[in-house]
């Protein structure tokens, strides 16, 4: 066990036990907020994996907008402040096919790796991942450009007041 | 050096929360929550192998992972969106309750009523 792999550990205990947190939990103001700490443990994963630009975005995006968005929800639709039983429906049938798929994917990955080791590749920082973004995969970030545009439009026009009613 | 298991049994364990949340929870917003579990559980996969494997086209699995987190941002913008036009249209986000049957366009309309009722308050 190196160093980098202890942190790995330690991170991701964080973030599978706040992500547990997350689909348990009975507050629904919490379960955004437990949110945050499994997101920011996943961020850094990232750092520990050399993988610094997607660290940042991954707390700029996802904890900074994200999170924001989901909390901004949960106010609008006035979800109560305090435990709520009704939060889940039966558990037995979600927790089964979650585990199976949990444990059977996590089997599946340390039967494929073993205990083996590798180096990390060099790191990933702002420059490299830009020219790869702006060499390699251009065309796809341009549509993805379209599709935020896309999403866009849609969230406004989805959210229209004069929906639903019959012309 | 690392060993790259560690990192792959993490995402397989955040993705079998996630599955677990959007079949579990009740409520739109905290089905959207276990969502993102599940798409952080895929980049940490692509992020690990960007890391651990030496690729003909370099940094690919970080390019991927920021396209992943780019379509997640545009996933719970329209999805938000979707929610929030449920809550005025039935008031109430209980996604096991939304009828799929065809009197939804005569509750929809006795519910768009009921939201103008609320919007009205709103601006007083």
């Amino acid at each position: 066990m190196t160093t980098a792999d202890v942190l790995i550990v330690a991170l991701g205990a964080v973030a599978v036990a706040a992500g547990a947190a997350v689909v348990t939990t009975r507050h629904v103001v919490r379960a955004g907020l437990w949110l945050v700490v499994s997101l920011g443990a996943v961020a850094g994963l990232y750092l520990t994996l050399a993988a610094e630009l997607v660290a940042w975005v991954q707390v700029l995006i996802y904890v900074g907008a994200v999170v924001v968005l989901l909390l901004f929800a949960v106010m609008l639709t006035r979800a109560p402040i305090g435990a709520s039983e009704d939060l889940d429906r039966v558990r037995w049938p979600g927790a089964v096919i979650g585990a199976g798929a949990g444990l059977g994917l996590a089997a599946l990955l340390a039967y494929a790796y073993g205990w083996s080791t590798v180096e990390l590749t060099e790191q990933s920082g702002a420059e490299a991942v830009g020219s790869a973004i702006f060499t390699a995969w251009v065309l796809p970030f341009e549509v993805l450009s379209v599709l935020l545009l896309a999403a866009l439009v849609g969230a406004i026009v989805v959210s229209r007041p004069d929906i639903g009613r019959r012309p | 050096m690392i060993h790259p298991v560690l990192p792959y049994v993490i995402a397989a364990l955040l993705f079998g929360l996630g599955v677990y949340g959007v079949l579990v929870r009740r409520n739109a917003v905290l089905v959207l929550m276990a969502v993102e579990l599940m798409l952080n559980a895929v980049n940490i996969v692509l992020v690990t192998a960007d890391a651990t494997v030496r690729a003909a086209v370099p940094q690919t699995g970080a390019v991927f992972a920021l396209f992943v987190i780019v379509l997640a941002a545009a996933e719970v913008g329209v999805g938000l969106a979707i929610v929030l036009q449920l809550y005025r249209l039935r008031q109430s986000v209980q996604v096991d309750e939304v009828s799929l049957a065809d009197d939804a366009v005569v509750s929809a309309d006795a519910g768009s009523r009921g939201a103008d009722e609320v919007e009205g308050q709103l601006v007083r």
